[in-house]
């Protein structure tokens, strides 16, 4: 691990989880795990999808651009910082964006939506979830032949 | 409150909550917001692998990504048992769109007519779950990110390679949506 001294430790792991349950919750509640909703979106015959993608887009930017206005640090002491990502000729974003778009109107859902159907109760789900997961390995080894930027 | 626990969440509740994972999981810990990794993480911790991709400290770089996913879930079961019947008020144009495909039972939050246990060895079942699983993980794992990371994180940063990553996102889903599914329910 890098170097941390007593008073700078990272938060518990516990933490992680508890956001990620307030997460999963706010999914299903918002219906933003909905294979209808997210027809619905594509089909552009509701505002409701766009409604909640961009006002957090807009509420996620405004936090962003505060934290580093103000220097804020982690709560463990260590500067915040966000990693700029290479663009070139970005195969990789229109190509893997356009693959996972074709998933995304199939199941209705992205891989954290993935998750919380299946734990709503929707557990056919979890046919996805092995089926991403085998996605992901099968890119691990495509990487090499594949253009990215 | 009491709406918030048995109703469904407006947009505007919605959304900015959804946004404000992102300072949250920085102040925590530097950490940035986005779950298609989780994928990876998995791969890298259950499948012994040679590809490069998957040879990396998966508990020092996945482990709150992990934790965070056992959330995912754990969240989803609470909404799903503790709050009542599920049930996305689409528009009545959707509702016409989907039935002129054959979908008709709007209950729920996934059509039953195709994702069900006893539809899964159906074609339709299959390429929508199979299909569809198997593009989100290699799309999302080439595209590096998914609607959390690009969409969210990503815009919000001002990322021109997000931008892209979700024009190719709606192009997929626009593809799909006008010509494989029409196709899927023939």
């Amino acid at each position: 691990m890098t170097d941390q001294s007593p008073q700078t430790r990272e938060p518990g792991i516990g933490w992680y989880f508890i956001l990620g349950g307030l997460f999963g919750f706010v999914l299903i509640k918002a219906e933003v795990v909905s294979w209808f909703r997210i027809q619905e979106m594509f089909r552009f015959q509701s505002f409701h999808m766009y409604g909640i993608i961009g006002s957090a887009i807009a509420t996620a930017a405004i936090s962003l651009f505060a934290l580093r206005r103000l220097g804020v640090r982690t709560l463990s002491g260590v500067p915040i910082s966000v990693e700029p990502k290479l663009l070139g000729w970005g195969y990789r974003y229109w190509l893997g964006g356009a693959l996972f778009g074709i998933g995304w109107a199939l199941t209705g859902a992205c891989p954290g939506p993935l998750f919380a159907l299946t734990g709503s109760g929707l557990t056919v789900y979890v046919v996805a979830v092995i089926s991403a997961l085998i996605g992901t390995w099968s890119y691990g080894y495509a990487r090499a032949y594949l253009p990215h930027y | 409150m009491g709406d918030l626990m048995s109703g469904s969440w407006p947009w505007y509740v919605a959304g900015p909550v959804i946004g404000l994972f992102v300072p949250a999981l920085l102040l925590l810990g530097n950490r940035q917001f986005g779950i298609s990794s989780t994928l990876r993480h998995m791969c890298a911790a259950t499948v012994p692998s040679r590809a490069e991709y998957f040879n990396y400290d998966w508990r020092g770089k996945g482990l709150w990504n992990l934790a965070f996913l056992a959330g995912i879930l754990t969240g989803g079961f609470l909404a799903g048992y503790l709050t009542g019947p599920l049930q996305a008020a689409i528009s009545i144009d959707t509702q016409a769109a989907l039935s002129g495909m054959g979908i008709t039972d709007f209950t729920g939050l996934a059509p039953a007519q195709l994702f069900s246990w006893e539809r899964l060895t159906t074609w339709p079942t299959l390429v929508a779950l199979v299909g569809g699983g198997l593009l989100v993980g290699f799309g999302t794992a080439y595209a590096g990110g998914c609607t959390s990371g690009h969409a969210i994180s990503g815009l919000a940063a001002l990322e021109p390679a997000s931008l892209v990553a979700v024009v190719g996102f709606f192009a997929g889903g626009l593809f799909c949506t006008y010509v494989i599914l029409p196709l899927l329910f023939l």
